[in-house]
Protein backbone atom coordinates (compact mmCIF):
# COMPACT_ATOMS: atom_id res chain seq x y z
CA UNK A 1 0.00 0.00 0.00
CA UNK A 2 1.50 3.30 -1.09
CA UNK A 3 0.88 6.38 -1.64
CA UNK A 4 1.92 8.95 -4.47
CA UNK A 5 5.45 10.01 -4.12
CA UNK A 6 6.02 13.75 -2.22
CA UNK A 7 8.53 15.84 -3.97
CA UNK A 8 9.96 18.07 -0.74
CA UNK A 9 11.42 21.30 -2.36
CA UNK A 10 15.30 19.94 -0.53
CA UNK A 11 14.81 16.54 -3.22
CA UNK A 12 14.93 18.41 -6.21
CA UNK A 13 18.16 20.86 -4.72
CA UNK A 14 20.59 21.24 -7.55
CA UNK A 15 18.58 19.61 -9.73
CA UNK A 16 18.71 21.01 -13.09
CA UNK A 17 23.03 21.51 -12.64
CA UNK A 18 23.10 17.72 -11.99
CA UNK A 19 21.05 16.97 -15.39
CA UNK A 20 22.78 19.39 -17.53
CA UNK A 21 26.47 17.65 -16.53
CA UNK A 22 25.14 14.37 -18.09
CA UNK A 23 26.22 13.85 -21.62
CA UNK A 24 23.74 15.62 -24.12
CA UNK A 25 23.73 12.48 -26.70
CA UNK A 26 23.33 9.82 -23.97
CA UNK A 27 20.81 11.53 -22.30
CA UNK A 28 18.74 12.28 -25.56
CA UNK A 29 19.19 8.62 -26.40
CA UNK A 30 18.15 8.10 -22.94
CA UNK A 31 14.82 9.89 -23.14
CA UNK A 32 13.71 9.20 -26.83
CA UNK A 33 13.73 5.62 -25.80
CA UNK A 34 11.36 6.86 -22.66
CA UNK A 35 9.25 8.52 -25.41
CA UNK A 36 9.28 5.61 -27.55
CA UNK A 37 7.60 3.06 -24.52
CA UNK A 38 10.78 1.28 -24.06
CA UNK A 39 11.44 -0.04 -20.37
CA UNK A 40 14.93 1.17 -18.88
CA UNK A 41 16.72 -2.00 -17.23
CA UNK A 42 19.36 -2.18 -14.86
CA UNK A 43 22.18 -2.37 -17.05
CA UNK A 44 21.47 0.27 -19.19
CA UNK A 45 22.95 4.07 -19.21
CA UNK A 46 20.55 6.22 -17.01
CA UNK A 47 20.92 10.06 -15.74
CA UNK A 48 22.26 10.25 -12.20
CA UNK A 49 18.76 11.81 -11.32
CA UNK A 50 16.57 9.11 -12.70
CA UNK A 51 18.78 6.52 -10.49
CA UNK A 52 18.66 8.96 -7.29
CA UNK A 53 14.87 9.10 -7.79
CA UNK A 54 13.74 6.06 -8.70
CA UNK A 55 15.60 4.87 -5.35
CA UNK A 56 14.04 7.41 -3.22
CA UNK A 57 10.72 6.49 -4.69
CA UNK A 58 10.83 2.77 -4.56
CA UNK A 59 12.72 2.58 -1.28
CA UNK A 60 9.76 4.94 -0.23
CA UNK A 61 7.67 2.40 -1.21
CA UNK A 62 9.21 0.01 0.00
CA UNK A 63 9.10 1.26 3.55
CA UNK A 64 5.46 1.65 3.55
CA UNK A 65 4.90 -1.81 2.94
CA UNK A 66 6.78 -2.78 6.34
CA UNK A 67 5.39 0.45 8.33
CA UNK A 68 2.53 -0.50 6.55
CA UNK A 69 2.28 -4.47 8.30
CA UNK A 70 2.26 -2.94 11.78
CA UNK A 71 -1.40 -1.07 12.38
CA UNK A 72 -3.28 -4.07 10.78
CA UNK A 73 -0.90 -6.68 12.31
CA UNK A 74 -1.64 -5.55 15.81
CA UNK A 75 -5.31 -6.83 14.85
CA UNK A 76 -4.24 -9.96 13.65
CA UNK A 77 -4.53 -11.82 17.03
CA UNK A 78 -7.83 -9.88 18.40
CA UNK A 79 -9.67 -11.04 14.53
CA UNK A 80 -13.22 -11.81 15.33
CA UNK A 81 -13.41 -14.69 13.22
CA UNK A 82 -11.49 -17.72 11.57
CA UNK A 83 -12.91 -16.14 8.20
CA UNK A 84 -11.25 -12.73 8.69
CA UNK A 85 -8.38 -14.07 10.98
CA UNK A 86 -6.93 -15.97 7.89
CA UNK A 87 -7.49 -13.14 5.70
CA UNK A 88 -5.81 -11.05 7.73
CA UNK A 89 -3.09 -12.85 8.04
CA UNK A 90 -2.68 -13.43 4.45
CA UNK A 91 -3.25 -9.72 3.60
CA UNK A 92 -0.60 -8.39 6.06
CA UNK A 93 2.11 -11.09 4.63
CA UNK A 94 1.19 -9.52 1.28
CA UNK A 95 2.23 -6.65 2.82
CA UNK A 96 5.48 -7.71 3.86
CA UNK A 97 6.45 -9.72 0.72
CA UNK A 98 5.77 -6.24 -1.14
CA UNK A 99 8.51 -4.68 0.82
CA UNK A 100 10.60 -7.65 0.13
CA UNK A 101 9.73 -7.33 -3.98
CA UNK A 102 10.71 -3.69 -3.62
CA UNK A 103 13.30 -3.78 -1.65
CA UNK A 104 15.05 -6.33 -4.21
CA UNK A 105 13.92 -3.67 -7.84
CA UNK A 106 15.45 -0.68 -5.87
CA UNK A 107 18.99 -2.90 -4.78
CA UNK A 108 19.18 -3.23 -8.60
CA UNK A 109 19.87 0.78 -8.77
CA UNK A 110 22.70 0.19 -6.31
CA UNK A 111 21.68 0.89 -3.00
CA UNK A 112 21.48 -2.49 -0.59
CA UNK A 113 18.73 -3.29 1.61
CA UNK A 114 20.52 -3.00 4.73
CA UNK A 115 21.43 0.84 3.30
CA UNK A 116 17.36 1.48 2.83
CA UNK A 117 16.68 0.05 6.06
CA UNK A 118 19.06 1.47 8.10
CA UNK A 119 17.87 5.03 6.47
CA UNK A 120 14.23 4.32 8.21
CA UNK A 121 15.22 3.82 11.22
CA UNK A 122 17.41 6.93 11.38
CA UNK A 123 14.45 9.30 9.98
CA UNK A 124 16.50 9.90 6.51
CA UNK A 125 13.96 7.88 4.61
CA UNK A 126 10.31 8.48 4.89
CA UNK A 127 7.51 6.31 4.29
CA UNK A 128 3.43 6.60 3.23
CA UNK A 129 2.26 9.29 5.84
CA UNK A 130 -1.08 7.26 5.96
CA UNK A 131 0.73 4.69 8.57
CA UNK A 132 1.24 7.80 10.76
CA UNK A 133 -2.21 6.93 12.22
CA UNK A 134 -3.53 4.41 14.70
CA UNK A 135 -5.64 1.39 13.48
CA UNK A 136 -8.26 2.28 16.96
CA UNK A 137 -10.45 -0.52 16.37
CA UNK A 138 -11.15 -3.54 14.30
CA UNK A 139 -13.48 -1.14 11.80
CA UNK A 140 -10.54 0.82 11.25
CA UNK A 141 -8.57 -2.19 9.75
CA UNK A 142 -11.70 -2.78 7.41
CA UNK A 143 -11.39 0.48 6.17
CA UNK A 144 -7.65 0.56 5.69
CA UNK A 145 -8.45 -2.72 3.54
CA UNK A 146 -10.74 -1.24 2.00
CA UNK A 147 -10.04 2.17 0.94
CA UNK A 148 -6.01 2.70 1.59
CA UNK A 149 -5.81 -0.26 -0.83
CA UNK A 150 -7.95 1.11 -3.13
CA UNK A 151 -5.87 4.58 -3.06
CA UNK A 152 -2.71 2.47 -3.34
CA UNK A 153 -4.34 0.09 -6.66
CA UNK A 154 -4.62 3.56 -8.06
CA UNK A 155 -1.44 4.74 -7.59
CA UNK A 156 0.32 1.11 -8.37
CA UNK A 157 -1.47 0.79 -11.59
CA UNK A 158 -0.62 3.80 -12.75
CA UNK A 159 3.13 3.75 -12.02
CA UNK A 160 3.09 0.31 -13.26
CA UNK A 161 3.63 1.93 -16.58
CA UNK A 162 6.58 3.84 -15.64
CA UNK A 163 9.22 3.85 -17.51
CA UNK A 164 11.54 1.16 -15.32
CA UNK A 165 11.69 -2.17 -15.66
CA UNK A 166 12.19 -3.63 -12.47
CA UNK A 167 9.58 -1.56 -10.47
CA UNK A 168 6.79 -1.67 -13.01
CA UNK A 169 6.57 -5.82 -12.77
CA UNK A 170 7.21 -5.82 -9.19
CA UNK A 171 4.34 -3.21 -9.18
CA UNK A 172 2.03 -5.33 -11.35
CA UNK A 173 2.58 -7.84 -9.06
CA UNK A 174 1.67 -6.44 -6.05
CA UNK A 175 -1.74 -4.89 -7.60
CA UNK A 176 -2.90 -8.57 -8.13
CA UNK A 177 -2.27 -8.51 -4.48
CA UNK A 178 -4.11 -5.82 -3.73
CA UNK A 179 -7.13 -6.32 -5.49
CA UNK A 180 -7.64 -9.18 -2.95
CA UNK A 181 -7.11 -7.19 -0.09
CA UNK A 182 -9.65 -4.79 -1.37
CA UNK A 183 -12.65 -7.27 -1.89
CA UNK A 184 -11.62 -8.55 2.16
CA UNK A 185 -11.76 -4.33 3.15
CA UNK A 186 -15.13 -4.25 1.23
CA UNK A 187 -16.34 -7.21 2.42
CA UNK A 188 -15.42 -6.98 6.06
CA UNK A 189 -17.23 -2.94 5.68
CA UNK A 190 -20.26 -4.50 3.97
CA UNK A 191 -20.78 -6.36 7.37
CA UNK A 192 -20.31 -3.44 9.49
CA UNK A 193 -22.21 -1.19 7.30
CA UNK A 194 -25.23 -4.12 7.68
CA UNK A 195 -24.44 -5.26 11.34
CA UNK A 196 -25.65 -3.91 14.61
CA UNK A 197 -26.05 -0.91 15.65
CA UNK A 198 -22.78 -0.59 17.46
CA UNK A 199 -20.97 -2.33 14.80
CA UNK A 200 -22.41 0.73 12.05
CA UNK A 201 -21.10 3.22 14.93
CA UNK A 202 -17.72 1.96 14.71
CA UNK A 203 -17.51 1.97 11.06
CA UNK A 204 -18.38 5.59 10.72
CA UNK A 205 -16.29 6.57 13.46
CA UNK A 206 -13.60 4.40 11.66
CA UNK A 207 -14.39 6.49 8.32
CA UNK A 208 -14.32 10.13 10.13
CA UNK A 209 -11.04 9.05 11.55
CA UNK A 210 -9.13 7.97 8.65
CA UNK A 211 -11.17 10.73 6.17
CA UNK A 212 -8.33 12.93 6.04
CA UNK A 213 -5.54 10.57 5.75
CA UNK A 214 -6.97 9.16 2.43
CA UNK A 215 -7.66 12.52 1.31
CA UNK A 216 -3.76 13.27 2.06
CA UNK A 217 -2.86 9.68 0.33
CA UNK A 218 -1.91 10.71 -2.86
CA UNK A 219 -0.20 13.97 -2.26
CA UNK A 220 -0.64 17.93 -1.78
CA UNK A 221 -2.65 19.28 -5.12
CA UNK A 222 -0.63 20.39 -7.78
CA UNK A 223 -0.48 23.65 -6.98
CA UNK A 224 1.58 23.75 -4.22
CA UNK A 225 3.38 20.42 -5.32
CA UNK A 226 7.16 21.13 -6.04
CA UNK A 227 7.72 21.30 -10.10
CA UNK A 228 7.46 17.32 -11.14
CA UNK A 229 7.96 18.33 -14.94
CA UNK A 230 11.10 15.64 -15.66
CA UNK A 231 10.09 12.74 -13.94
CA UNK A 232 6.61 12.88 -15.63
CA UNK A 233 8.57 13.44 -18.97
CA UNK A 234 10.89 10.93 -17.92
CA UNK A 235 7.73 8.33 -16.82
CA UNK A 236 8.91 8.11 -13.08
CA UNK A 237 5.51 9.88 -11.99
CA UNK A 238 2.74 9.22 -14.20
CA UNK A 239 -0.42 10.91 -13.36
CA UNK A 240 -0.53 14.18 -10.89
CA UNK A 241 -1.35 13.96 -7.22
CA UNK A 242 -4.92 15.43 -8.03
CA UNK A 243 -5.42 13.06 -11.45
CA UNK A 244 -5.34 10.56 -9.13
CA UNK A 245 -7.30 12.13 -5.96
CA UNK A 246 -9.98 12.75 -8.66
CA UNK A 247 -10.14 9.40 -9.59
CA UNK A 248 -10.39 7.79 -6.14
CA UNK A 249 -13.35 9.94 -5.26
CA UNK A 250 -15.36 9.06 -8.75
CA UNK A 251 -14.71 5.72 -7.77
CA UNK A 252 -14.70 5.53 -4.45
CA UNK A 253 -17.65 8.15 -2.79
CA UNK A 254 -20.80 6.74 -4.41
CA UNK A 255 -19.99 3.10 -2.82
CA UNK A 256 -19.08 4.68 0.67
CA UNK A 257 -22.79 6.41 0.14
CA UNK A 258 -23.97 3.89 -0.95
CA UNK A 259 -23.57 1.68 2.60
CA UNK A 260 -25.84 4.89 3.96
CA UNK A 261 -22.31 6.26 5.50
CA UNK A 262 -21.74 9.89 5.78
CA UNK A 263 -18.03 10.97 4.87
CA UNK A 264 -17.05 14.11 7.19
CA UNK A 265 -16.84 16.84 4.76
CA UNK A 266 -20.11 18.66 4.42
CA UNK A 267 -18.43 20.04 0.89
CA UNK A 268 -17.69 17.21 -0.59
CA UNK A 269 -20.21 17.18 -4.45
CA UNK A 270 -19.11 16.70 -7.78
CA UNK A 271 -19.65 19.97 -9.98
CA UNK A 272 -21.98 18.41 -12.43
CA UNK A 273 -20.61 20.82 -15.10
CA UNK A 274 -16.04 20.35 -14.77
CA UNK A 275 -16.83 16.91 -13.60
CA UNK A 276 -14.88 17.31 -10.79
CA UNK A 277 -14.86 16.80 -7.21
CA UNK A 278 -14.75 19.69 -4.99
CA UNK A 279 -13.99 19.52 -1.27
CA UNK A 280 -12.54 21.38 1.88
CA UNK A 281 -9.11 21.92 2.41
CA UNK A 282 -8.31 18.48 4.32
CA UNK A 283 -5.65 20.67 6.02
CA UNK A 284 -2.55 20.09 4.36
CA UNK A 285 -0.60 21.53 7.58
CA UNK A 286 -0.87 18.66 9.33
CA UNK A 287 0.06 16.51 6.13
CA UNK A 288 3.47 18.45 6.23
CA UNK A 289 3.44 18.27 10.09
CA UNK A 290 3.00 14.69 9.55
CA UNK A 291 5.89 14.25 7.11
CA UNK A 292 8.05 15.88 9.30
CA UNK A 293 8.10 13.43 11.67
CA UNK A 294 4.74 15.23 14.12
CA UNK A 295 2.24 12.83 13.03
CA UNK A 296 -0.21 10.93 15.97
CA UNK A 297 1.94 7.44 15.52
CA UNK A 298 5.67 8.63 13.71
CA UNK A 299 7.68 8.05 16.64
CA UNK A 300 5.86 4.79 17.90
CA UNK A 301 6.27 3.32 14.17
CA UNK A 302 10.22 4.16 13.95
CA UNK A 303 10.53 2.81 17.48
CA UNK A 304 8.86 -0.60 16.67
CA UNK A 305 11.19 -0.95 13.70
CA UNK A 306 14.31 -0.27 15.57
CA UNK A 307 12.67 -2.74 18.48
CA UNK A 308 12.69 -5.00 15.52
CA UNK A 309 15.59 -4.42 14.11
CA UNK A 310 17.39 -4.90 17.38
CA UNK A 311 16.02 -8.64 18.53
CA UNK A 312 16.84 -9.50 15.50
CA UNK A 313 20.04 -8.26 14.82
CA UNK A 314 21.85 -11.78 16.49
CA UNK A 315 20.50 -13.83 13.68
CA UNK A 316 21.48 -11.56 11.16
CA UNK A 317 24.93 -11.50 12.41
CA UNK A 318 24.33 -15.03 12.64
CA UNK A 319 23.44 -15.94 9.12
CA UNK A 320 26.49 -13.81 7.59
CA UNK A 321 28.93 -15.68 10.62
CA UNK A 322 31.87 -17.51 8.24
CA UNK A 323 31.61 -21.13 10.14
CA UNK A 324 27.58 -20.75 9.08
CA UNK A 325 27.23 -23.21 6.50
CA UNK A 326 24.47 -23.42 3.87
CA UNK A 327 22.21 -26.11 4.95
CA UNK A 328 20.26 -28.25 2.57
CA UNK A 329 16.89 -29.11 2.85
CA UNK A 330 15.62 -32.36 4.27
CA UNK A 331 14.07 -32.93 1.16
CA UNK B 1 -17.07 -42.49 22.74
CA UNK B 2 -18.13 -39.02 21.05
CA UNK B 3 -16.44 -37.77 24.20
CA UNK B 4 -12.97 -39.39 23.72
CA UNK B 5 -13.52 -37.82 20.21
CA UNK B 6 -13.85 -34.69 21.27
CA UNK B 7 -11.22 -34.68 24.02
CA UNK B 8 -8.30 -36.17 21.16
CA UNK B 9 -9.71 -33.25 18.50
CA UNK B 10 -9.76 -30.50 20.32
CA UNK B 11 -6.43 -31.41 21.81
CA UNK B 12 -4.80 -31.41 18.43
CA UNK B 13 -6.95 -28.26 17.73
CA UNK B 14 -6.26 -26.41 20.62
CA UNK B 15 -2.63 -27.24 20.18
CA UNK B 16 -2.81 -25.18 16.49
CA UNK B 17 -5.19 -22.68 17.34
CA UNK B 18 -3.01 -21.05 20.03
CA UNK B 19 0.67 -22.19 18.43
CA UNK B 20 -0.74 -19.86 15.22
CA UNK B 21 -1.59 -17.24 17.47
CA UNK B 22 2.21 -17.04 18.88
CA UNK B 23 2.97 -17.31 14.95
CA UNK B 24 1.21 -14.48 13.86
CA UNK B 25 2.56 -11.99 16.61
CA UNK B 26 5.92 -12.23 14.25
CA UNK B 27 4.07 -10.74 11.41
CA UNK B 28 5.90 -7.62 10.98
CA UNK B 29 8.73 -7.72 13.63
CA UNK B 30 10.53 -10.93 12.25
CA UNK B 31 14.47 -10.78 12.25
CA UNK B 32 14.61 -10.56 8.37
CA UNK B 33 11.77 -10.40 6.18
CA UNK B 34 11.71 -13.48 5.16
CA UNK B 35 10.98 -15.15 8.32
CA UNK B 36 8.17 -12.52 9.03
CA UNK B 37 6.75 -14.03 6.19
CA UNK B 38 8.25 -17.96 6.75
CA UNK B 39 6.07 -17.62 9.77
CA UNK B 40 2.72 -16.01 8.72
CA UNK B 41 2.70 -18.79 6.40
CA UNK B 42 2.93 -21.19 9.56
CA UNK B 43 0.83 -19.40 11.86
CA UNK B 44 -2.08 -19.19 9.03
CA UNK B 45 -1.75 -23.15 8.41
CA UNK B 46 -1.95 -23.92 12.00
CA UNK B 47 -4.88 -21.53 12.37
CA UNK B 48 -6.40 -23.48 9.02
CA UNK B 49 -5.66 -26.97 11.01
CA UNK B 50 -7.46 -25.60 14.43
CA UNK B 51 -10.39 -24.75 12.28
CA UNK B 52 -10.51 -27.84 9.93
CA UNK B 53 -10.22 -30.32 13.18
CA UNK B 54 -13.20 -27.78 15.17
CA UNK B 55 -14.88 -28.59 11.61
CA UNK B 56 -14.69 -32.68 12.13
CA UNK B 57 -16.62 -31.94 15.41
CA UNK B 58 -19.13 -29.56 13.72
CA UNK B 59 -19.99 -32.54 11.53
CA UNK B 60 -20.93 -34.67 14.58
CA UNK B 61 -23.42 -32.38 15.38
CA UNK B 62 -21.33 -30.05 18.22
CA UNK B 63 -19.93 -26.62 17.77
CA UNK B 64 -18.97 -24.67 15.02
CA UNK B 65 -15.55 -23.43 14.69
CA UNK B 66 -15.80 -19.97 15.52
CA UNK B 67 -17.67 -21.40 18.53
CA UNK B 68 -14.96 -23.51 19.87
CA UNK B 69 -12.36 -21.17 18.84
CA UNK B 70 -13.89 -18.02 20.10
CA UNK B 71 -16.87 -18.67 22.66
CA UNK B 72 -15.39 -21.35 25.31
CA UNK B 73 -14.22 -20.65 28.86
CA UNK B 74 -10.41 -21.02 28.86
CA UNK B 75 -11.05 -24.29 31.15
CA UNK B 76 -12.45 -25.79 28.21
CA UNK B 77 -9.45 -26.06 26.38
CA UNK B 78 -7.23 -28.66 25.95
CA UNK B 79 -4.07 -28.02 24.60
CA UNK B 80 -0.57 -28.07 25.88
CA UNK B 81 1.09 -25.26 27.95
CA UNK B 82 4.03 -25.18 25.28
CA UNK B 83 1.68 -23.42 22.76
CA UNK B 84 0.31 -20.82 25.33
CA UNK B 85 3.85 -19.44 26.19
CA UNK B 86 4.59 -16.00 24.73
CA UNK B 87 7.53 -15.16 23.16
CA UNK B 88 9.00 -13.77 25.53
CA UNK B 89 9.55 -10.20 24.10
CA UNK B 90 9.91 -11.06 20.81
CA UNK B 91 12.98 -13.99 21.29
CA UNK B 92 13.15 -15.45 18.14
CA UNK B 93 15.55 -18.38 19.45
CA UNK B 94 12.55 -19.38 21.61
CA UNK B 95 10.09 -19.18 18.63
CA UNK B 96 12.22 -20.88 16.23
CA UNK B 97 12.91 -24.23 19.04
CA UNK B 98 9.26 -23.75 19.60
CA UNK B 99 8.57 -24.19 15.80
CA UNK B 100 10.85 -26.89 15.79
CA UNK B 101 9.90 -28.73 18.73
CA UNK B 102 6.37 -28.58 17.91
CA UNK B 103 6.56 -29.19 14.50
CA UNK B 104 7.98 -32.42 14.85
CA UNK B 105 5.22 -33.35 17.30
CA UNK B 106 3.29 -32.67 14.64
CA UNK B 107 4.50 -35.22 12.44
CA UNK B 108 4.89 -37.81 14.06
CA UNK B 109 1.45 -37.29 15.54
CA UNK B 110 -0.18 -36.80 12.33
CA UNK B 111 1.46 -39.91 10.58
CA UNK B 112 -0.25 -41.72 13.45
CA UNK B 113 -3.57 -40.18 12.80
CA UNK B 114 -2.93 -40.87 9.28
CA UNK B 115 -2.92 -44.88 10.20
CA UNK B 116 -5.91 -44.38 12.35
CA UNK B 117 -9.44 -46.18 11.86
CA UNK B 118 -11.56 -42.99 11.79
CA UNK B 119 -11.79 -42.53 8.72
CA UNK B 120 -12.38 -38.27 8.87
CA UNK B 121 -9.71 -37.94 11.10
CA UNK B 122 -7.46 -40.09 9.06
CA UNK B 123 -8.09 -38.32 5.81
CA UNK B 124 -7.52 -34.72 7.04
CA UNK B 125 -4.25 -35.85 8.84
CA UNK B 126 -3.72 -37.21 5.18
CA UNK B 127 -4.09 -33.67 4.03
CA UNK B 128 -2.24 -31.71 6.65
CA UNK B 129 1.19 -33.39 6.65
CA UNK B 130 1.41 -32.24 2.71
CA UNK B 131 1.43 -28.26 4.57
CA UNK B 132 3.14 -29.26 7.71
CA UNK B 133 6.32 -30.79 5.33
CA UNK B 134 7.37 -27.24 5.23
CA UNK B 135 7.12 -26.59 8.26
CA UNK B 136 9.01 -28.86 9.14
CA UNK B 137 11.99 -28.35 6.29
CA UNK B 138 11.81 -24.71 7.48
CA UNK B 139 12.21 -25.31 11.39
CA UNK B 140 15.55 -28.15 10.79
CA UNK B 141 17.11 -25.49 7.91
CA UNK B 142 16.87 -22.81 10.66
CA UNK B 143 18.37 -25.35 13.88
CA UNK B 144 21.18 -26.77 11.60
CA UNK B 145 21.65 -23.36 10.46
CA UNK B 146 22.07 -21.18 13.07
CA UNK B 147 23.32 -23.73 15.39
CA UNK B 148 26.38 -24.02 13.49
CA UNK B 149 26.95 -20.20 13.42
CA UNK B 150 27.85 -17.81 16.37
CA UNK B 151 28.47 -18.86 20.07
CA UNK B 152 25.89 -16.06 21.07
CA UNK B 153 23.37 -17.82 18.47
CA UNK B 154 24.32 -21.39 20.06
CA UNK B 155 23.64 -19.94 23.45
CA UNK B 156 20.55 -18.35 22.63
CA UNK B 157 19.18 -21.43 20.81
CA UNK B 158 20.76 -23.57 24.49
CA UNK B 159 18.82 -21.42 26.99
CA UNK B 160 15.71 -21.14 24.59
CA UNK B 161 16.16 -25.13 24.23
CA UNK B 162 16.32 -25.44 28.34
CA UNK B 163 13.10 -23.10 29.08
CA UNK B 164 11.05 -25.11 26.33
CA UNK B 165 11.74 -28.70 26.95
CA UNK B 166 10.02 -29.84 29.38
CA UNK B 167 6.75 -28.10 28.11
CA UNK B 168 8.09 -29.44 24.84
CA UNK B 169 8.27 -33.51 26.36
CA UNK B 170 4.34 -32.78 28.14
CA UNK B 171 2.58 -32.48 24.33
CA UNK B 172 2.69 -36.41 25.09
CA UNK B 173 1.12 -36.06 28.48
CA UNK B 174 -1.49 -38.78 28.00
CA UNK B 175 -5.26 -37.17 27.16
CA UNK B 176 -8.05 -38.08 29.46
CA UNK B 177 -9.50 -41.14 27.87
CA UNK B 178 -6.76 -42.08 25.91
CA UNK B 179 -7.25 -46.19 26.75
CA UNK B 180 -10.50 -45.52 24.48
CA UNK B 181 -8.92 -43.71 21.66
CA UNK B 182 -6.32 -46.57 21.47
CA UNK B 183 -8.45 -49.19 21.63
CA UNK B 184 -10.26 -47.62 19.01
CA UNK B 185 -7.23 -47.87 16.92
CA UNK B 186 -7.99 -43.71 16.24
CA UNK B 187 -4.37 -42.89 17.88
CA UNK B 188 -1.21 -44.80 18.85
CA UNK B 189 -0.88 -44.11 22.94
CA UNK B 190 0.93 -40.91 24.06
CA UNK B 191 4.42 -42.47 25.19
CA UNK B 192 4.85 -44.52 21.88
CA UNK B 193 4.49 -41.12 20.46
CA UNK B 194 7.05 -39.29 22.65
CA UNK B 195 9.71 -42.13 21.59
CA UNK B 196 8.72 -41.14 17.95
CA UNK B 197 9.31 -38.10 18.49
CA UNK B 198 12.49 -38.39 19.87
CA UNK B 199 13.91 -40.45 17.75
CA UNK B 200 13.08 -37.64 14.93
CA UNK B 201 14.79 -34.79 16.86
CA UNK B 202 17.39 -36.27 19.04
CA UNK B 203 19.86 -36.56 15.86
CA UNK B 204 19.38 -32.97 14.93
CA UNK B 205 20.04 -31.49 18.53
CA UNK B 206 22.94 -33.59 18.90
CA UNK B 207 24.85 -33.02 15.74
CA UNK B 208 23.99 -29.35 16.32
CA UNK B 209 25.14 -29.67 19.92
CA UNK B 210 21.73 -28.80 21.57
CA UNK B 211 20.32 -32.20 22.93
CA UNK B 212 19.63 -31.86 26.52
CA UNK B 213 18.65 -35.41 28.51
CA UNK B 214 14.97 -35.98 29.28
CA UNK B 215 13.27 -33.95 31.85
CA UNK B 216 12.84 -35.22 35.30
CA UNK B 217 9.44 -35.84 36.54
CA UNK B 218 9.69 -33.09 39.27
CA UNK B 219 10.07 -30.76 36.51
CA UNK B 220 6.96 -32.03 34.31
CA UNK B 221 4.93 -32.21 37.16
CA UNK B 222 4.91 -28.00 36.83
CA UNK B 223 4.41 -27.72 33.51
CA UNK B 224 1.62 -30.67 32.92
CA UNK B 225 -2.25 -30.78 33.07
CA UNK B 226 -3.02 -29.12 29.55
CA UNK B 227 -4.87 -31.72 28.38
CA UNK B 228 -7.04 -31.84 31.42
CA UNK B 229 -7.96 -28.01 31.29
CA UNK B 230 -5.09 -26.76 33.44
CA UNK B 231 -4.00 -23.63 31.79
CA UNK B 232 -0.67 -21.83 32.23
CA UNK B 233 -0.46 -18.62 33.59
CA UNK B 234 -0.06 -16.85 30.15
CA UNK B 235 -3.40 -18.64 28.98
CA UNK B 236 -5.45 -15.87 30.54
CA UNK B 237 -4.35 -12.63 28.41
CA UNK B 238 -4.35 -14.77 25.35
CA UNK B 239 -7.58 -15.51 25.29
CA UNK B 240 -9.01 -12.22 26.27
CA UNK B 241 -6.57 -11.01 23.36
CA UNK B 242 -8.18 -13.66 20.86
CA UNK B 243 -11.65 -12.71 21.65
CA UNK B 244 -11.55 -8.75 22.40
CA UNK B 245 -13.32 -7.93 19.21
CA UNK B 246 -15.72 -11.39 18.90
CA UNK B 247 -16.84 -10.67 22.72
CA UNK B 248 -17.29 -6.72 22.38
CA UNK B 249 -20.71 -7.70 20.57
CA UNK B 250 -21.29 -11.49 20.78
CA UNK B 251 -24.47 -11.64 18.66
CA UNK B 252 -23.06 -9.78 15.60
CA UNK B 253 -21.68 -11.00 12.41
CA UNK B 254 -18.36 -9.76 11.54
Amino acid sequence: MYGNLTIRPEDIENWGKKVEQEDPDRLAEFEARIERGEKIEPQDWMPFEYRRQLIRLIEQHAHSEIIGALPEGTWITRAPNFRRKLALMAKVQDEVGHAQLLYSAAETLGKSREEMINDLLSGKSKYSNVFNYPAETWADTAVIAWLIDAGAIINQTTNAKGSYGPYGRALERICWEESFHLKYGYDSVVYLATGTPKQRALLQDALNRWWRPIMHFFGPPDTVSVHTEKLIKWKVKLATNDEMRQQFLDMYVPKIWELGLTIPDPNLRKDPETGRWEYSDPNWEEFWQVIGGNGPCNKERLAVRRFAEEKGRWVRKALLTPQARYVTPLA
Amino acid sequence: MIEALEILVLSLADDDLIMGHRHAEWIGLGPILEEDIAFASIAQDETGHAQAYYQLLTDLGLSTPDEYAFKRKASAFRCAHLVELPNFDYDYAVALMRHFLYDAAEQVRLQALREGTYDPLAGLADRLLREEKYHWLHATTWIQRLGHSTEEAHLRLRSAMQQLWPYAWALFEPMPMETEMVEAGWIAPSASLREKWVNLIQPILEETNLWLSPPTEETLLAVRGGRQGHRSPFFESLLQELTEVSASEPEAEW
